[in-house]
């Protein structure tokens, strides 16, 4: 009798099969399979085996612009957690300037990423932009366009502008969800801001960091948009991560077997490094006596 | 209607939270699970309302096998400890809500939660948001929409714990009223000896996913089959004492650390028939006293650790170096910290208990507390003297 | 070290109360002596958690003073008022261990650590919690955070009082025991004031040298268990003390002595004079209450006819005998719509069908628009006498 009843529940799962298989499975399958041929047209391919990885391992483009994902991933969420925590921090608990701070911070996550370069490629312009020409009053020799460091810092400060919210907003959900005991409490206890902070905010804010921090890594592992509009991954390749050099691979050599095996790699890491966040984060639980 | 639990077991990864439970209850019967927390009362509960699934066993409703069958198809309602409305419905409509569910046709819908509600004393609320109701009226809002649909089975999980203590008082006597002519079957969890008793009924002790006892409230109270029933279904904590019967003498061990001889007497008359060998006794701290009722009541010296006294009654906590024991006497007693006293344990209030279960006996209690000055050993009780 | 005065103090929530409902603390004078263990009794929604939120600072009272001995603290925060307080679920720091826990306040205070150490040691052993020390605190049962939560307000040694707000309420009954035991403990140890807030009146009058029973945002009575058990202020202290509460009748007064309850079969209960003469002076709502425990019932059953109930003895139907283990509870319906109920031992013939039962005039008590009269100790002694002269009689 169990069963019958068990058979009849896996028809409700076929739908959502369906969906996984076409969505994820066969691209992803596909993928998999160009990543092992060499393709010149539909009725001309190769299998290679592992060439393509060997290759794409040994590419020092590749590894040039690996490093520069991982240091721009790392400055990303180095400024924003922090940042995001600071302003859920500064929030105020209740009252009308909830909802206009709600407001505020929700409004840059409602813009495109292209518009979003757009916007900081011509308000960081020395003649017209706001901001660059200001720094040029002040005395700064500053252009994104040709100084490396003045891109990356564009670029930075772009994200930083874009998805702090993101990271605030869940902080503050958060904060809220810590029950008022636990400030008398340490208010009796005659805790500092800085213990209360450490010891009563930080620790409740686990969970909703720990998806801020994985959002936050996997979006920017992946920034494509911000940089390709500002300058195009320049100057030279500073500003060109690991998904502008895949589409270059892609779309402008038309390279898919080597682009597949690139991408195979791209979706390991950001695996590998999400997965070893989840673990370092919820480790701390079980390592109890 | 009547609901069966055969043989059912839980298992939950590596854990067993129910361990093979036989229970049947009755139509219309009233019946308590009383055990701590973690017993497993709210699995079972779960495992018969059919949120979960036993990994073992099976689960009979008018002898029909429902083993399998999801909470939708089953006729069951649920009260919970926390209160639990639709908050954006009115109480009548959140009384309502279960026979709108069923297509009931809307004069009936009235007329059952008018009358319903008028048995909660709820009637005049019915306009009411839930958010504007104390939390007992909140609590009595539950329970009409867990009874005004007529259910075959009714599971309260404590609903009273977050309620004040007159309030549970009240609500508890008027859940007896409720019952008494109902058809349903009512099971109702809580971690309180006291609750259980005012509930009356059955009761059903749990402990670590097992049952240790079940029956007649008033004849598992008065005759726990197990040490470890007695101690659940004591409040204060029964005193219980290693014995050792070796002839006309009678000895209890002390404390293991402490170093002590332990307190040897002569065994009284009640317990004449008692064979040589061990065995585990216990007193309820309410048939201690502070005066011997017979010549032969066990005499400890002891000293004061503390007395609580409330209005009417006092619990005395004393110990030596052998025993501490806890003694429940009505009225008041002033007593100091550390004054040095004498508590006796009349011979015939005993509860006596085999060492370990004979081969077939279903029970380790030898003989239970008998009346005043009746000595004749309690044969209810399927004892051996 | 300080005791606690409540001057004019009263609270309300609202901007602009105008009327005694809105406020949740009525205007109220109280004084809580250093080193007492004090309870906060009342239903919920009676202001306590109000009151005791006010002492500690968390609240400010919009009128009033609150005073530690003779310093005003209206204006002081929690944390210079060395007050401890321990709430109904157990506040720990979950990244903590347990003895980080216990240090907290004191290196809050920048101690030196020799005497942190010191101190931590003392109260984890008087708490039992040594064993527990290097465990992180996340990791306990809600008992030993409840143990954790008070020994932080235990290491302090600058602390005046100790709260506890319903500190109880997550425990397990067997543990609650053990707990409220420990607490008492500490108090005769410690020599703190100790204010305990609860809906339960046994760990009220079990913990408590004095209870403050509070009702509708008032102290209706401020007693020692004993007195708001035998002669309860109001009939709200005899109905919320005791389980089952005070029988509590409406009266009408007669030549002879008062009706109890309404109706044709109203039964009478016969009285002294002076008692009658006392009650017809007054104008308003009389009530006669008398506690279960003190109601004495004859089992045997009426020879003569009902409305004949003699002069203090009445007559009533069982209708319902519930057992408690301990004891059990009789419901007699005395007709008038009265139900009293008869606490009996464990041991007693259990009654059933009509019987005679007693009210002991020395237990008697009356109350006029629910506030006791101050009649007893002339009352008592005259009926006392009659009741001799009686008993030969019946």
């Amino acid at each position: 009798m169990q069963r019958t009843h068990n058979n009849r529940a896996w028809w409700l799962v076929l739908p959502v099969v369906i969906v996984v298989a076409f969505s994820a499975i066969i691209p992803m399958m596909t993928v998999v399979n160009y990543s092992v041929q060499d393709i010149f047209d539909p009725s001309t391919r190769f299998f290679v085996g592992t060439e393509w990885y060997r290759e794409i391992l040994r590419d020092e483009r590749l590894h040039d612009s690996l490093i520069r994902q991982f240091i721009y991933s790392f400055a990303v969420l180095a400024i924003e957690i922090p940042l995001g925590i600071a302003v859920a921090l500064s929030m105020p608990r209740k009252g009308a300037m909830v909802s206009l701070c709600m407001i505020l911070l929700a409004l840059p996550l409602l813009i495109p990423w292209n518009v979003v370069g757009t916007i900081w490629q011509i308000i960081g312009r020395e003649d017209i932009g706001l901001y660059g020409w200001a720094l040029g009053q002040l005395g700064i020799d500053y252009n994104y366009a040709s100084n490396p460091a003045d891109a990356w810092v564009t670029v930075l400060v772009m994200d930083v502008w874009h998805w702090t919210s993101l990271v605030a907003l869940l902080c503050y959900s958060g904060l809220r969800a810590i029950p008022d005991v636990y400030y008398q409490a340490a208010r009796i206890d005659r805790a500092s801001p800085w213990a209360v902070f450490r010891y009563i905010q930080l620790p409740k804010l686990k969970s909703v960091l720990l998806i801020g921090i994985m959002l936050r890594f996997m979006d920017s592992f992946m920034i494509y948009t911000e940089p390709f509009v500002l300058t195009g991954g320049g100057p030279g390749t500073t500003t060109t991560f690991l998904s502008q050099t895949l589409t270059q691979m892609a779309i402008g050599q038309f390279d898919l077997g080597r682009a597949a095996a690139f991408s195979l790699i791209y979706f390991l890491i950001i695996l590998l490094v999400s997965w070893l966040f989840y673990t370092a984060m919820t480790h701390q639980d079980s390592d109890d006596a | 209607m009547s609901l069966s639990l055969e043989a059912v077991t839980r298992r939950v990864g590596r854990e067993t939270h129910i361990d093979k439970v036989d229970l049947t209850f009755e139509p219309g019967s009233f019946n308590v699970l009383l055990g701590r927390t973690l017993s497993g009362k709210t699995s079972l509960m779960r495992l018969m309302a059919g949120l979960d699934v036993p990994s073992e066993g099976r689960i009979l409703m008018n002898g029909e096998d429902v083993t399998g069958r999801p909470v939708r198809e089953r006729n069951i309602s649920m009260v919970y400890q926390q209160f639990i409305n639709y908050p954006s419905l009115n109480v009548y409509d959140n009384i309502a809500s279960p026979l709108k569910l069923a297509r009931m046709a809307s004069d009936e819908i009235r007329r059952r939660v008018h009358e319903i509600s008028e048995m909660l004393h709820i009637e005049q609320f019915l306009k009411r948001q839930p958010s504007e109701l104390s939390g007992g009226q909140q609590q009595r809002t539950a329970m009409a929409r867990a009874l005004v649909k007529d259910a075959d089975l009714v599971l309260f999980d404590e609903p009273l714990v977050n309620l004040d203590y007159k309030l549970r008082e009240e609500l508890r006597h008027e859940m007896r009223s409720l019952f008494a002519t109902r058809n349903t079957i009512a099971v109702y969890a809580t971690t309180e000896p006291g609750e259980a008793l005012a509930l009356g009924g059955t009761t059903t002790l749990m402990h670590e996913g097992r049952v240790l006892q079940s029956g007649p409230t008033e004849s598992v109270y008065h005759h726990p089959v197990s040490v470890e029933a007695a101690r659940l279904y004591s409040e204060p904590q029964i005193n219980l004492f290693e014995a050792e019967v070796r002839g006309r003498e009678l000895s209890f061990s002390g404390a293991a650390d402490a170093g002590s001889h332990g307190s040897r007497f002569v065994l009284p008359a009640p317990l004449a028939g008692l064979e040589s060998g061990a065995y585990r006794f216990g007193i309820r701290p309410s048939h201690l006293g502070l005066a011997p009722l017979a010549d032969d009541d066990l005499e400890f010296a002891v000293n004061v650790d503390i007395a609580e006294i409330s209005g009417s009654e006092t619990f005395l906590h004393v110990s030596n170096t052998d025993h501490s024991l806890v003694l429940h006497l009505s009225g008041i007693h002033d007593f100091d910290v550390d004054d040095s006293i004498r508590v006796y344990a009349p011979a015939h209030k005993l509860f006596v208990y085999a060492e370990e279960v004979a081969e077939g006996a279903d029970s380790a209690l030898i003989r239970s507390p008998t009346r005043a000055d009746n000595i004749v050993p309690d044969t209810s009780s399927g004892g051996l003297v | 070290m300080a005791a606690i005065h409540l001057n004019d103090l009263a609270h309300s929530y609202m901007a602009a109360p105008s009327e005694d409902a809105d406020y949740a603390i009525r205007r109220m004078n109280h004084v809580w002596e250093q080193g007492g263990a004090y309870a906060l009794l009342g239903p919920s929604g009676c202001g306590k958690s109000t009151l005791l939120n006010i002492i500690s600072g968390l609240l400010a009272p919009s009128e009033g003073e609150v005073r530690f001995d003779d310093r005003v603290v209206n204006q002081l925060p929690p944390e210079e008022r060395n007050i401890a307080q321990v709430f109904q679920f157990p506040v720990v720091y979950d990244t903590m261990t347990v003895y980080d826990n216990l240090a907290f306040p004191l290196r809050n205070q920048r101690q030196p650590e020799h005497k942190v150490q010191s101190r931590v040691r003392e109260i984890a052993q008087v708490l039992e919690l040594e064993s527990l020390l290097e465990r992180r605190a996340s990791n306990l049962t809600a008992d030993e955070k409840q143990k954790v939560s008070m020994g932080r307000g235990l290491v302090r040694d600058d602390v005046a009082a100790i709260l506890f707000d319903e500190p109880l309420t997550v425990i397990d009954p067997h543990l609650k025991w053990k707990l409220r035991r420990k607490l008492k403990q500490i108090h005769e140890q410690f020599n703190i004031t100790m204010v305990y807030v609860t809906h339960d009146q046994l760990e009220a009058s079990t913990f408590a040298d004095k209870i403050a029973v509070m009702y509708e945002g008032r102290i209706v009575q401020f007693g020692t268990p004993r007195e708001l058990f035998e002669d309860p202020a109001h009939t709200f202290v005899g109905y919320f003390i005791g389980s089952p509460g005070m029988n509590l009748a409406r009266i009408s007064l007669e030549a002879q002595g008062v009706r109890l309850g309404e109706g044709e079969s109203a039964p009478l209960l016969r009285l002294p004079r002076t008692l009658l003469a006392t009650f017809s002076e007054r104008n308003g709502d009389l009530k006669l209450g008398i506690r279960p425990e003190f109601v004495e019932l004859e089992a045997a059953a009426l020879e003569r006819s009902e409305s004949e109930s003699t002069e203090h003895w009445l007559s009533g139907q069982v209708t319902l005998v519930q057992d408690l283990g301990t004891y059990k509870v009789v419901d007699i319906d005395i007709g008038g719509g009265c139900v009293f109920k008869a606490r009996i031992e464990e041991d007693a013939a259990i009654p059933h069908g009509r019987v005679r039962m007693r009210l002991p005039a020395r237990w008697q008590r009356f109350y006029l628009d629910e506030h006791l009269l101050d009649v007893l100790p002339a009352s008592a002694e005259v009926t006392d006498d009659v009741v001799d002269d009686k008993g030969g009689v019946a």
